[in-house]
C-alpha cells in the first residue's frame, strides 16, 4: 500500500462510521449531524456567500492585526537587535508584559473600540507582535558583524543601511517569525470572535450551535480546517521559496 | 559595573512607562473610564487579594488550566511516542493530524458545548484539544532527533524493549518533550480564560468579562495584571522544573 493512501484511511473509515452510525441511530442527530447533512449545509453556504462572507471577515481582522504586528514587531526588533544598551534596557518590561495571555486582552479592546475589525485586530496584532519582535532581534543579531562594519566603512545613511544591509539580510529569518505569526493570526481572530465578537466564522460557528443546527456548525468547522490547513500550506512554501529561509531552522 | 548601569537603566525605563501611564491618568487625557492610572490599578488588586474575592476565581482557573493541561500531556505523550517509534502508526495518523493542527482549538468550542453543556468538562475537553499539539509534535522530533548509536549500545547490550524505552528513549526525548510542555501550559492558559469568558465558568476570564461589563475598569486591568502573574508563574515554574529534570545533560 502507498504511503498516501494510509493517511487517508483513518479519515474514510470515520466518516463511513460517522454517516453510517448515524443512518441507524446510534449517534444522537442534534449533536453529532451527519457528513451527508454536513456536505449539503457546506454546499449551501458556499452557495449564498455567507460561509465566504464569514472567511473574509475573520482574515480580514487576522490580516489587520497582522500588519500592525510586523510594522511594530520588525521596527522595535530592530531597533533593539542594534543596540544591545537598548536592549537589556527594555528587555524586563518586556517580559514582564509578554506573559499576559494575548485573550485577557478582549474586555480591554472592547471597551476601547466596542465590537468590530479595530476588537479583533487588536487583540490579534498584541499576540503576533512577540513572535515577530523576538526573531527580529534574533536576525538582526545574526546578521554577520562584518556586514555593519562594510556599512560602517562605507558611512551609509541609517536609512540605507537598513535598506541594503539589515533587511536583505534578516529576510529569511523575518520571513519564519511571519509564518509563525500567521498562524497564531487565525488562532487568535477566530478566538476572539468565539468569545464575543459578533462577526467572520467563530461567531457564526457560535450562532450554529446555539440554533441547533450542527449541519452548519460541521460545514464551517471543516471549512474553517481548510483555510487554517491552506493558510499554513502556503506560508510554508513562501518561505521555502525565499533565498536563506530554507537553510535556517523552522 | 557595567552590568549594574544596565540594570538601572532597565528599571528606570519600567518605571519612566509606569510615570508615563500615572500622569496620562491623572491629567485625564484618556478617560478613566476606560484607563484607570496604575496605583489605583494595583490597588485594587491589593484589596482583592486582602479581602480574598481575588482567590476563588484564580484558584478555578489555575485548576482548569494544569487539569486540561496535564490531559494534553498525557495524550501528547502517548501518541507522540506511538507515531515516533512505528513508521506504521505515522503513515496512519500523521496525515489527519496535519489536517488538525492548524485548526484553531477555540474554533471546537461550540462542538465541545454540543457535547458536554457549558459545563467544566468542556472547558477542559477544549484545553486539552488546544494544547496537545506543541507536545505531541514535541516528543515526535525529540524521538527522531535519538542517536542511532545509543539504540544500537541498547540492542548489543540485549536490553528489553521497555528497558530501552526507559532508560535511552525517554530520556533522549525528554528535553524536546518538557519544551513543548511549556508552550502547551501557555496555551492551556489561553484556553482556560476563552471558556470562561465564553461559557461564563467562574474564573479569572469570566471575572474581567464582568468588570468590563459593568465599566469597573481598574478591577478589569487588575486582572489583566493578575493573568499576566499566572502566565509568568506557569512559564516559570515549568522552566524551574525543566532544569532540575535536565541536571544530568552536559551544558
Amino acid at each position: 500500500m502507498p504511503g498516501w493512501i494510509k493517511g487517508w484511511v483513518l479519515p474514510v473509515l470515520l466518516l463511513i462510521g460517522w454517516e453510517a452510525g448515524s443512518q441507524a441511530g446510534w449517534l444522537p442527530l442534534d449533536s453529532t449531524s451527519r457528513p451527508s447533512l454536513v456536505y449539503q449545509a457546506a454546499l449551501d453556504g458556499l452557495k449564498d456567500g455567507s460561509i465566504l462572507q464569514a472567511t473574509w471577515q475573520t482574515l480580514e481582522a487576522a490580516m489587520l492585526g497582522l500588519a500592525f504586528a510586523t510594522v511594530a514587531g520588525v521596527a522595535i526588533g530592530i531597533m533593539l537587535g542594534l543596540s544591545a544598551r537598548m536592549e537589556s534596557a527594555t528587555r524586563p518590561t518586556l517580559d514582564g508584559l509578554r506573559p499576559i495571555p494575548s485573550v485577557a486582552l478582549i474586555p480591554l479592546a472592547l471597551m476601547l473600540f466596542g465590537f468590530g475589525l479595530m476588537l479583533e485586530a487588536t487583540v490579534v496584532a498584541f499576540a503576533c507582535f512577540w513572535p515577530i519582535l523576538l526573531l527580529t532581534i534574533a536576525a538582526v543579531h545574526g546578521i554577520e558583524p562584518r556586514l555593519l562594519e562594510v556599512a560602517r566603512t562605507l558611512e551609509l545613511g541609517a536609512l540605507e543601511r537598513l535598506r541594503k544591509i539589515i533587511l536583505p539580510a534578516t529576510l529569511g529569518r523575518l520571513m519564519i517569525g511571519l509564518r509563525l505569526a500567521v498562524a497564531i493570526s487565525l488562532v487568535v481572530a477566530v478566538t476572539v470572535e468565539v468569545v464575543i465578537n459578533p462577526r467572520g466564522l467563530g461567531s457564526t460557528m457560535m450562532a450554529a450551535q446555539q440554533s441547533l443546527r450542527s449541519d452548519v456548525m460541521y460545514a464551517q468547522l471543516i471549512w474553517l480546517g481548510l483555510v487554517g490547513w491552506l493558510l499554513n500550506a502556503l506560508t510554508h512554501r513562501a518561505v521555502r521559496a525565499w533565498p536563506g529561509g530554507a537553510g535556517a531552522p523552522a | 559595573m557595567k552590568a549594574r548601569r544596565i540594570n538601572l537603566e532597565a528599571i528606570l525605563f519600567a518605571i519612566g512607562l509606569l510615570v508615563c501611564w500615572q500622569l496620562f491618568a491623572e491629567f485625564k487625557l484618556i478617560s478613566p473610564i476606560f484607563f484607570p492610572s496604575p496605583i489605583k490599578t494595583l490597588a485594587t488588586l491589593y484589596e482583592r487579594a486582602a479581602d480574598g474575592s481575588l482567590w476563588p476565581p484564580l484558584a478555578h482557573t489555575t485548576l482548569r488550566m494544569i487539569y486540561g493541561w496535564v490531559f494534553a500531556c498525557v495524550c501528547g505523550m502517548v501518541l507522540g511516542l506511538l507515531i515516533g517509534i512505528s513508521r506504521n502508526a505515522r503513515a496512519y495518523l500523521e496525515p489527519s493530524l496535519e489536517f488538525l493542527r492548524p485548526l484553531p482549538a477555540s474554533a471546537v468550542i461550540p462542538v465541545a458545548i454540543l457535547f458536554f453543556g457549558l459545563s467544566d468538562s468542556m472547558s477542559i475537553a477544549v484545553i486539552a484539544f488546544g494544547s496537545v499539539w506543541p507536545v505531541l509534535l514535541a516528543s515526535i522530533h525529540g524521538l527522531a532527533q535519538i542517536e542511532p548509536r545509543l539504540l544500537e549500545v541498547a540492542a548489543s547490550l540485549r536490553l528489553t524493549r521497555a528497558q530501552t524505552l526507559w532508560k535511552i528513549v525517554i530520556p533522549a526525548a525528554m528535553p524536546d518533550v518538557l519544551a513543548g510542555a511549556r508552550v502547551s501550559l501557555s496555551i492551556a492558559l489561553i484556553l482556560a480564560i476563552v471558556t470562561e469568558m465564553q461559557a461564563s465558568l467562574p474564573g479569572l476570564g469570566q471575572d474581567i468579562l464582568l468588570a468590563q461589563r459593568s465599566f469597573k475598569s481598574a478591577q478589569l486591568y487588575a486582572g489583566v495584571v493578575m493573568l499576566g502573574l499566572l502566565g509568568f508563574a506557569a512559564n516559570a515554574s515549568l522552566v524551574w522544573a525543566e532544569r532540575r529534570l535536565l541536571r544530568w545533560r552536559p551544558k
